[in-house]
């Protein structure tokens, strides 16, 4: 335990100190801003997990509900993805690896970014079995199950691409792998709210994905140091 | 089976004889468009090598119609296949996901995993057995069914995976097959018995989102990737990509996985030395063994 306690405070640590070295001149400018809706949002239902009791037991107070569209207070919306789609100069690939958990018959987060070939890690926290299936085009589709208690497993994806997965086994649990040739993304909170920082001067598009109601684009240019806004609006429809 | 694939080819032939006897010019049958997607491919299926481009022909003659002229599985007669009733869809070669591979999950097939595939037919679809075409012919088929992905172009097949020799088949390897089914959860789609029934079966669903079932132990049918023990192995291992069967090849090691095929034998009704254990020795200790399902205590009974 304190073995992996010392690994876990040098894991923070040492990127930390050489991010401080490297990071003498503070870099660039940012984009920062919030993704709405108008219209009005489909409602999401509450999900039925009769089928796996332990599941159903775990949210008997308070049901969850399906995360396909999810809005917050002054109409935030909820699991957008907003990244530079063009305008990047590139980045070393990150070592970081990414942690996508099942918990409670849901995927925690909804939805998680990557950069192509950055090391995911896909946990189950349950204590009843997951078959765990992304479902790329591009890339290669592979599905696995993973009973309680076993070790994570291990993937990456080479090709960037917005990959939906799910269970089979429990046919409400729906989340997305997000793989980005970018490091500069940010995905939406309740509040709707996102933050790119870190950007050298430049002209960006910048894209906002959103599960159902697909991808906008805006044309940004940053010069020196400053801080941009960019508000994106969905049109939002009962699907 | 056999018997079904020579009426069907003497039916075609039957059809081919009445459009050359000139009941419909020759060029309507040409008019049909066959959309590739990479330049040619070839197969290699052991000293034989397939050509697409004498595929292409085989394809147009007797494949075209349900798997299409875009070879994504909507061909004129792919309507009349309903998944709710078992009958799957088409496979659609644009995804080039296949479900019998020797290849583990996520990974092309091998050009003899498809060869063998066409070869074998699937007895729980519409798609026949092919062994009236010679090996030759079949060979070229692989190979054009290849030209409707760029992912023969991008990437290798896989390796297949390792099936090492047969364990000894007694009770005991029969017991913890059965352990394992309880364990990994086999009986949340198959059902505790094996009858395809178990609690998530009536949601699954195939990639196209169409309802597709598990399979079901107690029809004693071959398996949709072949019917040999060995057959049986490689299919949990490797899972059938496209469909919600998963891969437990990180999961078991090969002795747990010949466990678990010997219990699954139990399943059929068929004269298998398997169950020529089983049976007595199921009816000798019926109340002791614990009922596989959600009842049994975390961990598995056995």
């Amino acid at each position: 335990m304190r073995l992996r306690l010392a690994v876990m405070l040098a894991l923070i640590l040492l990127p930390g100190t050489a991010m401080l070295l490297l990071a003498v001149p503070p870099s660039g400018g940012s984009i920062s801003g919030k993704v709405t809706y108008t219209g009005a949002p489909p409602k999401m239902k509450p999900i039925d997990m009769a089928k796996e009791p332990g599941c159903a037991k775990e949210h008997a107070t308070e049901p969850v509900h399906f995360e396909t569209v999810v809005t917050g207070p002054a109409d935030a919306l909820q699991w957008v993805v907003v990244y530079v789609s063009a305008g990047d100069k590139g980045s070393s690939a990150p070592t970081q690896t990414v942690r996508y958990d099942q918990k409670g018959c849901q995927y925690i987060p909804h939805v998680a970014v990557m950069e192509p070939n950055q090391p995911l890690e896909v946990f189950n926290s349950d204590q009843w079995a997951h078959n765990i299936h992304p479902m790329p085009k591009v890339n290669s589709e592979w599905n696995k199950s993973q009973p309680p208690g076993t070790p994570p497993i291990m993937a990456k994806w080479e090709k960037p691409e917005f990959i939906p997965v799910k269970c089979n086994i429990h046919p409400w649990m729906h989340g997305y792998f997000v793989v980005l040739n970018t490091s500069h993304y940010a995905v939406t909170g309740k509040d709707g709210d996102f933050s790119l920082k870190g950007l050298p001067p430049g002209k960006y598009t910048i894209t906002a994905w959103q599960e159902q109601y697909n991808s906008q684009s805006q044309e940004v240019t940053i010069a020196g140091n400053e801080t941009k806004t960019v508000n994106f609006v969905f049109k939002v429809l009962p699907y | 089976m056999k018997s079904n694939a020579i009426v069907f080819v003497l039916l075609l032939g039957a059809a081919g004889l009445l459009l050359t006897a000139g009941a419909v010019p020759c060029s309507a049958q040409m008019d049909i468009n066959i959309h590739t997607a990479t330049g040619p491919m070839e197969s290699h299926i052991g000293d034989v090598t397939g050509h697409s481009e004498q595929g292409r022909a085989y394809y147009r003659r007797f494949c075209i119609g349900c798997h299409g002229p875009n070879g994504d599985g909507t061909g004129e007669n792919a309507m009349w296949f309903d998944p709710a009733m078992g009958f799957p869809k088409p496979r659609d070669f644009t995804a080039a996901l296949f479900e019998c591979r020797s290849t583990p999950t996520g990974t092309l097939p091998t050009d003899q995993d498809i060869f063998n595939a066409m070869t074998r037919g699937f007895v729980t679809s519409n798609m026949p057995q092919w062994r009236p075409l010679t090996e030759s012919e079949r060979a070229d088929l692989v190979a054009f069914i290849k030209t409707f992905s760029t992912k023969w172009e991008t990437q290798k097949a896989g390796t297949p995976i390792n099936i090492p020799p047969e364990t000894p088949i007694n009770i005991e390897s029969i017991l913890r097959g059965r352990e394992l089914f309880q364990k990994l959860e086999c009986w949340k789609c198959h059902g505790p018995a094996g009858h395809g029934d178990g609690p998530a079966a009536s949601t699954l669903t195939d990639d196209k989102g169409n309802p597709i079932r598990p399979y079901n132990f107690s029809i004693g049918s071959r398996f949709k990737c072949g019917e040999t023990n060995q057959d049986l192995y490689r299919i949990f291992m490797t899972g059938l990509d496209g469909s919600p069967m998963p891969s437990f090849a990180d999961l078991i090691k090969p002795d747990q996985a010949w466990d678990l095929v010997h219990f699954l034998r139990t399943l059929q009704p068929l004269r298998t030395p398997e169950a020529a254990l089983w049976t007595p020795y199921f009816a000798a200790h019926e109340k002791e063994i614990k009922p596989i399902g959600p009842e049994a205590p975390p961990g598995g009974g056995n």
